[in-house]
């Protein structure tokens, strides 16, 4: 970890365009969650509803993409990296900050809104809104560094990011069982899962495949990042 | 503090952009001249780490340069593209580089560096509000902000006008009479032969020419020089050229008369005189070939010769 690093890439981060949609689709979870209050469907089954298709499965693979590439595609598309690579500092180090930022800023733009959108409705009611704050954290983290990755290695993350929230875990997932072991948002409900005592929430992953699949995703693809970092080439403008 | 280049190539795909290029950047300044797209960027790149040479070895003292961070402890970049962060000011820009660098006492090195560059009055301005040459000195001043033994600027003074140019200049000069390895890239002879005390050619990818600049100046001069003429009576004009050594070849057609000068010295004092002496009016002389990229062809067929 490197103090500076993160400094220059919270402002980064925070200072372009897209800090507008790190707020806007929180926003979007807590005010469908002031609606439900408003309108008295506050039930377990339309929270876990609101939090299973909104806010793990829309809103925190969205967030992901936005935070995890956000904190260094820009930077290599524009050449602005080099001033932090062209200093003695291991590369590696570079990316393990990169990823602490990204996944930071997911614990206060989706881990955070979650529980206050699921106590807001709930309360502490059988511990949907702490479950899913929980399942918000842990797939932050494995986002932030999959989404990092593909901000190193190819100039396509975004598509590539959206193109697997969407097809792979969405449809594929919702179609194929098995896919589902493969899929962020079905961890990060086993997760939430450990925390939650409700007859309308059954995540499919159990712990034991949803654990060590969290850490080795998380762990390879910061690591992996950040020996493509070293080997980074940039050229000029010729 | 050396860099040696040792047969290094880097190829894309099946574009070739530098071609087995041996060379040393010692001590002093250092200019590397070529046109557009000859490669230099391609070269300087290696140099600094940013990218691997397909085939050869870029070494620093011995030690590689590609894959090893330790050596930014060495070497200051200034690379060309104009991006840097846009929202930082100069002098947290500035700043920034020498945390990084891990300094004892970063706040003055920054402002040292930042004096160096006379950038002290708009330091606390965001770069995004900074005109081109600013731009370029906070850069040059982020890089020399660990006073590195080996300074690498790419166009350093592209989008400078003419004052600050001139102090840049005088900066490099100043650093290389210190000792320090620098190396800039142009594609501007005159900059590169008022600066460098050293000018190594790149053209098409190839090392074409090395030496100081006079020989460099002396080879750019001292080759067969193409000029048309117009005059009062071409033939006769043309019948008296050729008979001197000066002119290797003389060709007629309706647009005039082309020269080929071999001795470019003895031609520009001859062609007034044979002319008066012919009784022929000259109406209009001009070089056929002077734009640099013919230049550096020509050293380039002769370095391969």
């Amino acid at each position: 970890m490197n103090a500076v690093v993160a400094g220059i890439t919270y402002r980064a981060v925070l200072g372009r365009r897209r800090v507008l949609l790190l707020i806007l689709l929180p926003l979007v979870l807590l005010g469908l969650a002031v609606l439900l209050r408003a309108v008295g469907s506050t039930d377990e089954r339309a929270v876990v509803t609101l939090m299973q298709v909104y806010a793990i499965g829309t809103m925190l693979p969205l967030l992901g993409l936005i935070a995890g590439t956000g904190t260094i595609a820009p930077e290599i598309d524009d050449g602005t990296i080099m001033h932090l690579l062209s200093k003695p500092i291991s590369r590696p180090v570079i990316a393990v900050t990169k990823f602490a930022v990204s996944a930071s800023l997911l614990a206060v733009f989706a881990a955070v809104p979650t529980f206050v959108a699921g106590y807001l409705l709930l309360r502490g009611e059988a511990g949907i809104a702490a479950g899913f704050a929980l399942g918000a954290l842990i797939g932050g983290i494995a986002y932030s560094a999959v989404f990092l990755l593909l901000g190193v290695i190819t100039r396509h993350a975004v598509t590539i990011g959206v193109v697997y929230a969407v097809v792979w875990e969405s449809l594929v997932g919702g179609l194929v069982p098995g896919a589902r072991n493969f899929s962020i948002q079905q961890w990060a409900q086993t997760f939430a899962g450990q925390l939650t005592s409700t007859d309308f929430f059954k995540p499919t992953v159990t712990m034991g495949f949803a654990v060590p699949a969290v850490l080795i995703v998380t762990i390879g693809a910061v690591v992996w990042a950040g020996q493509r970092l070293r080997v980074l080439s940039l050229t000029g403008d010729e | 503090m050396n860099i040696e280049l040792t047969q290094v190539s880097r190829w894309y795909g099946n574009v070739v952009a530098v071609n087995d290029v041996t060379m040393t950047i010692g001590p002093g300044v250092t200019g590397l001249l070529g046109p557009n797209g000859a490669g230099k960027s391609t070269l300087l790149h290696m140099m600094a780490g940013f990218l691997a040479p397909s085939t050869g070895t870029a070494t620093l003292e011995g030690r590689p340069i590609w894959r090893n961070h330790q050596i930014y402890r060495s070497i200051g970049l200034v690379p060309e593209r104009e991006a840097v962060y846009g929202f930082l000011t100069g002098w947290q820009f500035v700043l920034s580089s020498a945390r990084l660098h891990r300094l004892p006492s970063p706040e003055d090195a920054a402002a040292k560096a930042l004096a160096m560059v006379e950038m002290e009055g708009a330091k606390d301005r965001r770069i995004e509000t900074y005109s081109k040459g600013m731009r370029q000195r906070v850069k040059v001043a982020a890089a020399l902000v660990h006073e590195p033994q080996v300074l690498l600027l790419d166009e350093p003074f592209n989008g400078m006008d003419p004052r600050q140019r001139l102090h840049l200049m005088d900066l490099v000069t100043e650093l290389g009479a210190a000792g320090r390895t620098i190396l800039f890239s142009s594609h501007i002879l005159e900059e590169v032969e008022r600066v460098a005390q050293q000018i190594e050619v790149l053209v098409a990818g190839r090392h074409a020419a090395s030496g100081d600049f006079r020989e460099i100046r002396r080879r750019m001069t001292d080759r067969p020089h193409l000029f048309r003429v117009r005059s009062s009576d071409d033939r006769r004009l043309a019948a008296a050229l050729i008979a001197d050594a000066s002119s290797g070849a003389v060709s007629l057609s309706e647009a005039g008369l082309e020269v080929q000068a071999v001795d470019f010295r003895r031609f520009t004092w001859l062609l007034p005189r044979v002319a008066r002496d012919a009784g022929v009016t000259v109406w209009q002389l001009s070089p056929a070939d002077e734009d640099l990229e013919s230049v550096f062809s020509y050293l380039i067929s002769r370095s391969t010769r």
